[in-house]
């Protein structure tokens, strides 16, 4: 029993992170249609930019608060000058410079910081505690506590606010939007920059519990995506179960099954879920009109 | 009996019944044309009819094969072509070539001997491009026959389509609205070329809103109407009963 | 198309490959020729599928990788032949891209591109983790391929052994690219709608040219292993499959010369950055990056656009 509740709360603390990177695919994906692919580098910017301006002697909120809001202007670069150029162009495109996308962002920090692998202090301290016989680290409630806080804030900006529902509104219908008023453009930037700084949260909580280095953002962001399709695309409620689901299942096959393979299991959900559900748990239908 | 027999053919999307129990028959030989106002269920009904849905609830059979539910391209095999409201044309090749994928069940399509070139593809790839010529010439497209399908304009890309069509040697032919978007001079020729189609010997199935084409080539009419079947007739008898009058209303006949 | 204008690329290319090793002042040379034929064929088959079918697939080194270890596990540990396991792995490949393929096609855009990309990744992580027989991380090495004692060793002979291969492998898909299978996938890309109605069956020719195009990528990989006569698990990992789609979408889709041009450009640019190990990956995404927005079919298909007429249809 203790040794399920170990993987359960490992699975859930790194799948809280996937919900987090999945939000932030299903908010580009809902505002453009775009499948980011470099969602992933964000996180691992969010992590490297942490440790970056701590080791420099940053304190630690201003260095959080850099290390959140920096990616997130990165994401509006990447939207502003690679996604808008090319915002008729086909879906396999798109999803080719959000690729190359990726390797600038990687290949940079890896240039500049090196190919080490770097953490920080968690943020209250590294005294586990003990709940049924398995041992849950602080730092993992910090990770599900802020992740939580993030889901809830983000359904009151979608639900309640003006400029929320101004986003969902684009992602419905970009034109009605646009003779209604929304200026559309903004709304892709602030997608962009938004779910850049998602991923960016993610990494930032995880780093003291899993290390970051230039690499992690590649299967951070890939799962991130298993998350999305397990959970169905488009669906923020689909994002974050989808996000937990894929964690819990992963540490279990690690923990029960093999952890060498730890790494594939969620590319084979993904064909499973690809080839036997492929809308996923929430997704929508879509049919074409000839 | 009928080339084509439709029995209680019905399809729902979600809780919209867009075709509900329509029934009919074409002869062969025949030019057979399907009308009703906008949403009455037309397209569905050819899309129903041509594979590219499957039916909730009834029969379809041609020449005495039952095909409700078939792949279009098994429905390709049985001698059955269309052509498309919205175009499909392959923008990414050349006229010709578009012409040429329609007779595609017609030659060998073997992936490795085509790779080795075996003796005998050449050559009938040749008489296939010079089939295809024939037939652009037959739709009056020889104009364009060196060019790639981007840069024709609307009105010839509607004939390109029905070359294809042809090009497969159909026995039923599909036109869904060969004449939307064309003005009346353009209308006219299609008029002649489906009229040329149907002398050929080919039964010629039509979706169409400019009714002076309709009452001009259709042998019979069948009405359409909230997915249902109003009535079915002769020119003369369609334009001449009420109930199509009335659902036609403020349109003009 | 004429005869003269269907053939003479394909011979400006052969006299090209026989005149080309004048000019090589030296081994280095001969092997980087070698790398970009290598390349250059199983972008080749990568672009039946990406650039002329209009497919994706985000995780082709697999199969690179899967020709790779069967030629060097085979013989290595159970005695086979090299041209026998190469004629293996092949079929391995092809019949894991037959298995998988269905289910795979019946999906779109970002939908196959996940799922290919999927399968790339597992093929890699089983590669590095069953190290017994792969040796894992570190790899392991490859005997030499030969038939009847006789082996090819030696950059010049597995130049010449390249060569041949290239022409063929180019004479086979311009063939293909021309005859009704060729038409038929081509239609595919241009409206899959429109293709069916005409008879063609969509999934089971993006099935076909998905094996084919992972057989060519096998045996590419096994022709590797065989000259670098050593084989690690990077030949088929994420990076190497984005590699070759940056071939693909930088040499141009559904062009035949593209895939060369991809090809020979790419194998370059590494060999021009390598003391800059940082930066080929910044380089390599800022190359797809400004393709894809400014080019998006790729340099050959946009400079024929640009001096050519209006004539279409491939090149």
């Amino acid at each position: 029993m203790s040794q399920f509740l170990q993987f359960l709360f490992s699975g859930i603390t790194v799948g809280a992170t996937y919900a987090l990177a999945a939000l932030g695919f299903t908010l580009i994906y809902n505002a453009s249609n775009v499948i980011n692919f470099a969602q992933g580098e964000f996180i691992m910017l969010g992590g490297m930019l942490a440790f970056f301006f701590m080791q420099a002697g940053v304190p630690m909120p201003l260095a959080i608060l850099l290390a959140i809001t920096i990616p997130a202007v990165v994401g509006l670069l990447l939207e502003k000058l690679a996604i808008e150029p090319a915002h008729d162009a086909d879906v396999v495109t798109l999803i080719i410079i959000t690729i190359g996308a990726s390797l600038v962002i990687r290949g940079l920090i890896q240039v500049w910081l090196g190919k080490g692998a770097h953490t920080y202090p968690a943020f209250s301290g590294n005294e586990p505690f003990l709940i049924g016989g398995a041992t849950l680290l602080p730092q993992s409630l910090w990770v599900l506590g802020i992740t939580a806080l993030v889901v809830v804030a983000l359904w009151y900006f979608f639900s309640r606010t003006l400029a929320g529902k101004a986003i969902l509104a684009t992602s419905c219908n970009p034109l009605a939007a646009q003779l209604v008023g929304v200026n559309t453009r903004w709304v892709l930037l602030i997608s962009f920059a938004l779910s850049a700084a998602l991923g960016a949260i993610g990494g930032v909580l995880l780093t003291p519990i899993t290390l970051t280095s230039y690499d992690v953002g590649i299967m951070l962001g890939l799962k991130g995506f298993v998350a999305v399709v397990v959970g169905g695309l488009g669906s923020g409620l689909g994002a974050v179960v989808g996000g937990l689901l894929v964690g819990i299942i992963e540490a279990m096959a690690a923990g029960y099954i093999s952890s060498a393979y730890k790494d594939a299991v969620p590319f084979i959900l993904i064909l499973v879920i690809l080839f036997f559900m492929p809308r996923g748990i929430f997704g929508a239908k879509v049919t074409e009109r000839v | 009996m009928a080339l084509l027999e439709v029995d209680n053919l019905s399809i729902a999307f979600g809780g919209v019944k867009a075709v509900q129990n329509v029934s009919f028959a074409v002869d062969r030989g025949l030019v057979y044309s399907v009308i009703g106002p906008n949403g009455a269920g037309k397209t569905t009904l050819f899309n129903l009819i041509t594979g590219v849905y499957t039916p909730s609830e009834g029969e379809i059979r041609l020449d005495g094969h039952s095909i409700a539910g078939a792949a279009p391209h098994e429905l390709a095999l049985r001698g059955m072509a269309r052509t498309f409201q919205n175009l499909q044309i392959c923008m990414n090749m050349s006229a010709l070539e578009n012409v040429m994928v329609g007779a595609h069940l017609q030659l060998d399509r073997n992936l490795v001997k085509a790779m080795l070139r075996f003796p005998g593809m050449a050559r009938r790839d040749r008489e296939m491009q010079e089939q295809a010529r024939e037939l652009m010439r037959f739709v009056g497209l020889e104009a364009y026959w060196t060019l790639g399908a981007s840069s024709m304009p609307y009105g010839a890309l509607k004939r390109l389509e029905i070359a294809r069509a042809l090009a497969a040697k159909p026995q039923i032919l599909f036109l869904d609205e060969p004449a939307a978007g064309l003005n009346s001079k353009e209308t006219a020729e299609i008029d002649e070329l489906v009229r040329k189609v149907a002398d050929s010997g080919i039964t010629v199935v039509l979706v169409e809103h400019d009714m002076k084409m309709v009452m001009n080539i259709s042998d019979r009419i069948l009405v359409l109407d909230y997915g249902k079947k109003l009535t079915e007739g002769t020119a003369q008898e369609v334009r001449e009963n009420p109930d199509v009058i009335a659902a036609y209303l403020g349109s003009n006949v | 198309m004429s005869m003269v204008k269907r053939h003479a690329p394909l011979l400006v290319l052969a006299v090209v490959l026989l005149l080309l090793p004048l000019v090589l002042p030296n081994n280095f040379y001969y092997d980087i020729a070698i790398r970009m034929a290598i390349n250059a064929i199983i972008v080749l088959g990568l672009n039946l599928l990406i650039g002329f079918a209009g497919q994706i697939s985000l995780g082709h080194a697999g199969f690179v990788g899967i020709g790779a270890y069967a030629s060097a596990i085979l013989p290595t540990h159970f005695g086979w032949h090299p041209l026998v396991a190469m004629v293996a792995g092949a079929g391995i490949a092809s019949a894991i891209a037959a298995i998988v393929a269905r289910p795979i096609f019946r999906l779109k855009g970002h939908y196959l591109a996940m799922a290919t990309l999927g399968l790339g990744i597992i093929i890699a992580i089983v590669i590095k983790n069953e190290a017994t027989y792969t040796g894992g991380p570190d790899g392991m090495p490859v005997p030499a391929l030969g038939v009847m004692g006789f082996e090819i060793s030696g950059e010049k002979q597995w130049y010449w052994v390249l060569a041949g291969l290239l022409l063929f492998s180019f004479w086979a898909s311009r063939n293909l690219i021309d005859s009704p299978f060729g038409r038929a996938l081509r239609a595919l890309h241009g409206s899959e709608v429109a293709s069916q109605v005409m008879g063609v069956d969509v999934v089971r020719y993006k099935v076909a040219i998905f094996v084919l195009s992972a057989f060519f990528a096998s045996l590419m990989g096994s022709i590797t292993a065989h000259y670098i006569g050593f084989v690690t698990p990077n030949l088929a990992d994420f990076f190497h499959s984005i590699e070759l789609v940056t071939m693909v979408v930088v040499g141009g889709m559904a062009s035949i010369y593209g895939s060369l041009i991809g090809a020979v450009l790419l194998t370059a640019l590494p060999q021009a950055l390598s003391t800059f190990e940082g930066w080929e990956t910044v380089v390599f995404g800022v190359i797809l990056m400004f393709c894809m927005i400014f080019m998006p079919k790729g340099l050959v298909p946009t400079l024929a656009a640009r001096f050519g007429s209006r004539e279409q249809g491939g090149d």
